[in-house]
């Protein structure tokens, strides 16, 4: 049911851990559902030098998390900003339908790591 | 080491008893079993001994065993049978929140129909109260549906003792027993059982194939409409091979039913204790004694269930899990809900089901793997990570 691209970032994941000292966070998901995911970024002059997540959930959304991190690491922070769960998705080879959620999740969890960074850094927000 | 199948309750591996006794009938005994030539009547006789050792096996008469194509077409026609066959006697139907699927979406398509279904709920094992079966009877009660053990967390339902209330109100009792047999005694009479479903590839025999056992004298509409085939209440061409293997298949697991039971309680017992002694933050689902041979059923904390199945899969171990991924929906395991578990301890839950197939390096190997596998997916966990922080569960 899951590509192989899939399976590869299920059982090796990149960039799993946290940072420690990250300047952004974001967590998203609930437990009930099933998925918690928890990314941890470090922005420098505006760009992602760091990117690590921790994720409690299935396959898709440990895939997913890991692709997003990877898709994010060292890119700009308004380009973070635009990561759709779709492009995630299709990084993937495509997730099984009932799995889409877990890349929305993914999607969702960068920008509330780079919303958080933002809150603390304002003046960087007016650039976006 | 080869792969480790642990979803024997999902299905079994073909005995190969059952394997070379179907063999025949897809060769020289091709008949139809309704033809009246000597190439029909040797395939009738074939499944008239079938259905005698099938019938010995549950303590019943041969002519109250129906074959059918498996459990879940046995429970349709069981319930929905016996509630349009009674229906002016009254409309209202009892059965448990922890049945399966067959059972539990069958009476809800027949409260479409006008049917009454009152749905019992279970004890933290998983149990059905018989109190509250007897509480739920009225006037209206034609049928009663109650498992003899459950297919997820093991548990045996006090099956002989709500056949002895349906008994008592002149209600008519099924039970599903497709877990059941083939793994511990079935007893159609001590169980005061008026009908009962089984399935074949639940205990080595072939998948496709199953029987409905139907007490004489209890008044079921037929199902399959048609030819005059199983004494005109289940139309179509009999599966002769199936129907064969299920009873070579059957007649096997009966005669070693008890030495079976000693083995697979040693190492169902043996998993469990590994489990709950190795990994911190583990819980038994179901009743501790009360409890299928071959089941495990464990809910493990900070931890997804498909996410768990996927890992031990990659270290070749086959088993499954009630979490929501693994259903389709976005809610976990009714049963596992039914019996108090939260949705995020749901999630996490594991079942290792045995079957006489597995030994107790398989059981060792499993008691090596899964720690490792657990910590790994609890160290990428951010709920792990709260909870050592003492923070609640659930996050934002």
């Amino acid at each position: 049911m899951y590509s192989e691209k899939v399976m590869d970032h299920f059982s090796n994941p990149r960039n799993v851990g946290e940072i420690p000292g990250a300047n952004g966070v974001g967590t998203v998901g609930n437990a009930k559902c099933g998925d918690i995911m928890r990314m941890f970024l470090k922005v420098e002059n505006g760009i992602i030098v760091d990117v690590k997540f921790k994720t409690f959930g299935c396959g898709a959304a440990i895939a997913t998390s890991s692709m997003a991190t990877e898709m994010v690491k060292g890119k700009s922070l308004k380009e973070a900003l635009q990561l759709t769960n779709k492009a995630v998705a299709e990084a993937l080879d495509g997730l099984p339908p009932v799995k889409m959620h877990c890349s929305l999740l993914a999607e969702e969890a960068i920008h509330a790591a780079v919303e958080d960074y933002l809150k603390n850094h304002p003046e960087e927000a007016i650039d976006l | 080491m080869d792969r480790i199948y642990m979803d024997n309750a999902a299905t079994t591996a073909i005995a190969p008893e059952a394997l070379a006794a179907m063999l025949p009938c897809f060769g020289q005994v091709y008949g139809n079993a309704s033809s009246i030539h000597s190439t029909g009547r040797d395939a009738r006789k074939l499944v008239e001994e079938a259905r005698r050792k099938i019938a010995d096996a549950l303590g019943a008469k041969p002519g109250e065993i129906y074959f059918t194509s498996g459990g879940s077409e046995s429970d349709n026609w069981a319930i929905k049978g016996a509630a349009f066959a009674n229906r002016r006697k009254g409309n209202h139907i009892i059965t448990s929140s922890i049945e399966h699927h067959a059972v539990l979406h069958t009476c809800q398509w027949l409260e479409k129909q006008g049917f009454e279904v009152t749905y019992l709920p279970v004890d933290e094992y998983g149990m059905v109260r018989t109190e509250d079966v007897e509480k739920a009877i009225t006037d209206q009660t034609i049928l009663i549906s109650i498992m003899a053990a459950n297919n997820e967390i093991g548990t045996i339902q006090p099956v002989a003792e709500i056949g002895k209330i349906a008994k008592a109100h002149k209600i008519i009792f099924h039970c599903d027993a497709v877990q059941a047999v083939g793994a511990v005694p079935v007893n159609v009479d001590s169980w005061n059982v008026d009908m009962l479903s089984l399935s074949g590839h639940k205990f080595h025999g072939p998948k496709g194939v199953g029987a409905l056992y139907i007490r004489s004298g209890v008044k079921v509409e037929p199902f399959l409409h048609g030819g005059a085939q199983e004494r005109g209440k289940r139309a179509s061409t009999e599966n002769v091979p199936g129907i064969v293997g299920m009873a070579a298949a059957l007649e096997k697991a009966v005669n070693n039913l008890e030495e079976n039971g000693i083995r697979l309680t040693y190492l169902r017992d043996k998993l469990i204790k590994g489990i709950l002694e190795n990994i911190p933050y583990t819980r038994l689902n179901g009743h501790p004694l009360q409890r299928l041979p071959g089941n495990v059923n464990v809910s493990i904390l900070y931890v997804e269930g498909e996410a768990l199945l996927l890992r031990l899969d990659l270290a070749g171990i086959a088993a499954s899990s009630g979490s929501a991924c693994t259903s389709g929906s976005l809610d976990p395991s009714h049963v596992l809900l039914a019996i108090g578990l939260p949705h995020e301890v749901a999630h996490g839950s594991l079942r290792l089901s045995l079957s006489d197939v597995n030994t107790e390096e398989e059981v060792d190997e499993v008691l090596k793997v899964l720690p490792r596998i657990v910590s790994t997916l609890r160290s990428m966990s951010p709920m792990y990570d709260d909870f050592l922080q003492g923070k609640n569960l659930t996050a934002k």
